[in-house]
């Protein structure tokens, strides 16, 4: 008897939060790596209000991005090393499912502590708090698709011992439209503009990755293990 | 029952096995007997499904069909790599994989009496010894529910008492009708259990 898809779902996203809140310095590493690469724009660049409330929409959501990619090489990595990936290849349960919730997880606790300081590092960038509202529920709707996307490349790469050049050249350009998207949105909403059809172009991206990406990184999770 | 007719795999220019044919009838076990290198762990990783031999076919009784479909859930495979998750205890490790077979959860405790582990069912896996991990890699063989158990080097690590429960826990699936192939370099151990006998290497 085989659990059904919901049940697998279910299992799979608990354990990986349950390990993930037990090695949680792991989980911090995308959101230390953001607030560095985010504060580090106006120590180079200029600390001038007008320029950095331009670049700001930009240069959060280019850093979502990296911290998402840096992220990617531990999606599969861990499962593969101590062997729990090919025990869940051979159970009968539907891989993509698993692949989807492993997705789910692995963003809840990456990518949801960068969501968290992206507003507070918004404010040092001078955006007003109009703009805020629209960044974050941006970053929640959008980053979505950049992990899904980047699902692909880590099973694809998950067989190679230094595969995180090749994974970021591999995935990069599928996730562009992403933060081109959302920084626009933030831009328009910086400038007191509506920004809606952009956040629901953001909300439609994430939603058609999260109905193909699981598929594709099954098969290439297949492949990466023999 | 598991055929395989007609298996070939290279390694690089090395053969490790040419037109490889043997049948494991349900209730019994076959060993794979070999020196290092020979391809043991291959083959048991071409039967599991991981890997895809050059020439050859696998079969499953009378089921028709691609060996990757049909060998899904059928198989349970115990290897190198223990697929334990070192974050978790014992029985949350167990619990998860009752999870995805769809089994019910209330036996674990009695499984991991079985395996001497009860003392430390609340330690991370991660504090077990060596051994004890192990164990609890064979306790999973039993929620799997599979009918084929792939053993690779069942006995590494193992203690008296260790070894004694692999002989009792695959004599307990033989007795119930499943099938079992064992990849030993050691020919004493489970050599009265296994019927069958496959030599690779020369």
């Amino acid at each position: 008897m085989a659990a059904g898809p919901g049940q697998v779902f279910a299992a799979v996203l608990r354990r990986d939060l349950q390990v993930a809140w037990r090695r949680w310095s792991d989980a911090a590493n995308p959101a230390l790596f953001f607030l560095l690469v985010v504060t580090l724009f106006p120590l180079a660049l200029s600390p001038k209000a007008e320029f950095l409330r331009a670049i700001g929409p930009g240069v959060l959501w280019v850093g979502a991005l990296l911290a998402t990619l840096m992220a990617l090489n531990l999606l599969f990595r861990a499962d593969v090393d101590d062997g729990t990936m090919e025990q869940l290849l051979l159970s009968d349960c539907p891989l993509p499912i698993v692949m989807l919730a492993k997705t789910l997880a692995h963003w809840i606790t990456t990518i949801l502590p960068v969501i968290v300081v992206a507003p507070v590092l918004a404010i040092t960038y001078h955006l007003p708090p109009e703009a805020l509202p629209t960044l974050v529920l941006g970053l929640l709707i959008g980053t979505p698709a950049l992990s899904l996307v980047g699902s692909i490349g880590a099973a694809l790469t998950v067989g190679l011992r230094q595969g995180g050049a090749l994974l970021a050249v591999l995935v990069v350009p599928l996730m562009l439209p992403v933060p081109m998207f959302g920084a626009r949105a933030t831009d328009l909403a910086v400038a007191g503009e509506d920004p809606t059809g952009l956040l629901y172009l953001l909300g439609a991206l994430s939603v058609l990755a999260a109905g193909l990406a699981p598929l594709a990184s099954a098969a290439a999770i297949r492949l990466g293990i023999d | 029952m598991l055929t395989a007719e007609g298996l070939s795999l290279w390694r690089g220019d090395q053969c490790l096995f040419r037109r490889l044919g043997f049948v494991v009838p349900a209730g019994s076990a076959t060993q794979v007997t070999g020196p290092n290198g020979s391809g043991k762990t291959t083959l048991l990783r071409v039967l599991a499904g991981f890997l895809r031999p050059e020439t050859g076919t696998l079969r499953w009784a009378d089921e028709t069909g691609d060996w990757d479909e049909v060998s899904r859930g059928r198989v349970a495979y115990c290897g190198h790599l223990g697929g334990i998750k070192a974050e978790l205890t014992a029985t949350e490790n167990l619990r998860f994989d009752a999870a995805l077979a769809g089994v019910d959860p209330a036996g674990i405790p009695g499984l991991l009496e079985e395996a001497g582990l009860a003392p430390c069912a609340g330690l991370r896996a991660g504090q077990l010894s060596a051994g004890q991990k192990r164990r609890l890699a064979l306790a999973r063989l039993r929620l799997s529910g599979a009918s084929l158990w792939l053993l690779d080097e069942p006995q590494t690590n193992l203690d008296d008492a260790g070894r004694h429960y692999l002989r009792s826990l695959l004599a307990g699936h033989l007795r119930a009708g499943g099938c079992a192939v064992i990849a030993s370099h050691e020919p004493a151990g489970l050599a009265d259990l296994a019927t069958g006998r496959i030599g690779l290497g020369g």
